[in-house]
């Protein structure tokens, strides 16, 4: 029996791999120096509906990404390796959105999409790192939630039997529920399989209409009348009947008030080298001070 | 009526540190608005549970006794919470930033449609002006708001810290790390009402049934990173999980507990438990040593309030510099053999 599969990923500035560039001398983000990444994550959801597929074959995965037309790159990479269809959300009238209007969008994606069995999406993003959406895509869709999931241990397409080994504070539980959910995935669980080179050359030159500049619009055209699967599903607002009261700026409860670059008030601290004799003193000094004993 | 409110974890009859330092933190922010705390338990075979909260300065405890309240399952809890709060429209809900809050919280905001920031390191009461627009002459308009909850995190992978407030929505929703507040008994005999409400009448029966816990295992954490005295901290710059056996090696010797940068767990040189930091562990060590630690904000969040700290550095510039008490320029490959040298030589 087959499963219908949604993956939500996201693409995010590289949080993790900062350099000395990263913010400018005013003390704004310097968005150049971040590359931007498939969210860790959303790799590890990935990589748990391709072995749903894998023990339920003819199981269809559809990966859902909203952000810049650019964010189109996290579903050809999902392409590559293995998932069969994407869609890309994007609108300037979704920008500024919080957790919560990010989740109302979703969610009317995901409606308009239909015909779903797992909803499976990392844990959080590395640029907010609140593992919000997950939990509010469920709430929003009335579906039941299964976080920090660590691997599906079982399912059953003919009873809707899911069991999950999940996460918790200083341990680990089982826990079973019913399809269709909502199910977010830690990044300890197993890592995503890396690209197809067939599947690359198929889906390289997948795209969203979103990407192309309008002298190239009707070359894309032409070129998914012929093989309509490079064609990445694109979608605005409108498309996905969303409420403008609840999506982007509009709909965040949420406000930034400020944001500041914070400067450590100096401590007056002693420099020192790594020769023996200073390390020595320094050890010797701590001891005399009972600071270490 | 719009009161603060915390939402109290239990491990099985126990209420947790976390919810404790929440209510002592929500104490605080009771009185600056002049209001009362309130406090939600739910959980199996609870009776009693209120002594263990009303120290802090609770006024008022909204216990939940059922025996399919224990463990922790979404739905049960989000619509008790919920429909709770429908009645008593509290204006700020706080929670622990552990895997329940983290669970419980977006699941609340959702359904009640408020704001929520996740891992908050300082909360404050102040006011807002947000634009709300532009008159005729272009000029912005503001809408004044006042008392309002300033959730402060770091973000952006903590290289900036932002100030969330959310002044159309109530509750202002906000989840903390254990450690990040301190835990305060206000009143031993602090005297507070106690309201034991009927479970049937928040959460429907079918609730229960659409997560089943099977099985559960929870284990004493295998370091006391917390409570320790001292503590020996690795960043990307021990280079790989061999280095961080030399920090492991240093740390027997001073009787410390090792702890590491998101940089150095996220590279897989150690176990997450030890993260320290924003999206870790808080800590408050007598001494702090800092082996090739850069001292990003998220990091230093959870490390600041150390009482001595050490820095070694092979980049004079490491940003956690500037809070040092001692600076040791050096690679941690050169200093840290020599530190255990020297004590080894002097502590006897």
């Amino acid at each position: 029996m087959a499963l219908n599969i949604i993956v939500l990923a996201k693409q995010v500035p590289d949080t993790h791999n900062v350099g000395p560039d990263a913010m400018t001398p005013e003390g704004t983000i310097n968005r150049a120096a971040l590359p931007a990444v498939f969210n860790p994550e959303d790799l590890n959801a990935l990589e748990q509906a391709l072995r749903l597929k894998e023990q339920f074959p003819g199981s269809k995965i559809n990966v859902l990404t909203m952000g810049l037309p650019k964010s189109a790159e996290v579903v050809r990479e999902a392409l590559y390796r293995g998932a069969d269809a994407g869609y890309v959300i994007t609108d300037r009238s979704l920008g500024g959105a919080d957790t919560l209007a990010t989740s109302y969008t979703i969610s009317q994606a995901i409606r308009k999409i239909g015909n779903y069995d797992i909803i499976l999406g990392g844990r959080q993003a590395i640029d907010g790192d609140t593992a919000q959406v997950g939990p509010q895509v469920a709430e929003k869709l009335g579906l039941p939630q299964v976080t920090y999931a660590e691997e599906i241990l079982e399912l059953d397409p003919a009873t809707k039997r899911i069991v999950i080994k999940r996460h918790i504070d200083g341990g680990v539980e089982t826990v079973e529920s019913h399809l269709p959910l909502v199910v977010t995935v830690n990044g300890s669980a197993a890592p995503c399989r890396p690209r197809n080179a067939k599947r690359v050359m198929t889906y390289k030159n997948a795209a969203s209409p979103a990407e192309k500049a309008p002298e190239a619009q009707d070359e894309f055209k032409a070129l998914c009348a012929k093989k309509p699967f490079l064609n990445i599903t694109t979608w605005g607002a409108a498309d996905i009947e969303a409420d403008p009261q609840q999506i982007g700026k509009t709909g965040s409860p949420t406000n930034v008030k400020a944001v500041k670059n914070i400067v450590f008030k100096a401590k007056e601290n002693r420099t020192m080298s790594a020769s023996d004799a200073d390390v020595e003193n320094l050890i010797v000094e701590l001891l005399n001070e009972k600071i270490i004993g | 009526m719009n009161n603060v409110f915390v939402y109290c974890e239990l491990d099985g009859k126990n209420v947790c540190d976390v919810s404790l330092e929440l209510l002592t933190k929500g104490r605080k922010l009771a009185n600056t608005l002049g209001v009362q705390l309130e406090c939600i338990c739910a959980g199996a075979d609870i009776e009693g549970i209120e002594k263990q909260v009303m120290p802090f300065g609770v006024d008022r405890v909204h216990i939940f006794n059922d025996a399919r309240l224990f463990p922790y399952t979404t739905q049960p809890h989000a619509a008790l919470v919920c429909n709770l709060f429908r009645e008593e429209k509290p204006q700020i809900c706080l929670m622990g930033a552990t895997v329940i809050g983290r669970d419980l919280g977006p699941r609340v905001s959702s359904e009640l449609h408020s704001g929520l920031t996740a891992d908050c390191t300082e909360l404050e009461i102040g006011d807002f002006d947000m634009n709300v627009g532009f008159d005729e002459n272009k000029k912005p308009i503001t809408k004044h708001y006042t008392e309002q909850l300033y959730q402060i995190r770091p973000a952006f992978g903590g290289n900036i810290v932002a100030t969330i407030v959310n002044p159309e929505h109530r509750p202002q929703m906000a989840t903390v790390r254990e450690g990040v507040m301190k835990k305060e008994v206000l009143d031993p005999n602090y005297k507070g009402e106690v309201i034991r409400h009927e479970v049937a009448k928040y959460v429907k029966d079918e609730l229960f049934d659409v997560v089943k816990v099977l099985d559960r295992h929870v284990e004493k954490a295998k370091h006391n990173l917390k409570g320790a005295a001292i503590v020996v901290s690795g960043g990307y710059g021990m280079g790989s999980k061999e280095g961080f056996d030399m920090l492991f090696e240093l740390a027997k010797e001073l009787h410390a507990e090792v702890g590491a940068s998101r940089a150095a767990v996220d590279a897989g040189f150690v176990d997450h438990d030890r993260q320290i930091g924003q999206t870790g562990v808080t800590v408050r060590p007598k001494v702090y040593i800092a082996c090739g630690i850069s001292g990003q904000i998220q990091h230093i969040a959870g490390m600041q309030d150390s009482g001595i700290i050490i820095s070694i550095n092979s980049d004079p510039n490491a940003p956690i510099n500037t809070i040092a008490d001692y600076v040791i320029n050096g690679t941690v490959e050169e200093v840290i053999p020599k530190m255990i040298k020297y004590y080894k030589k002097n502590s006897k």
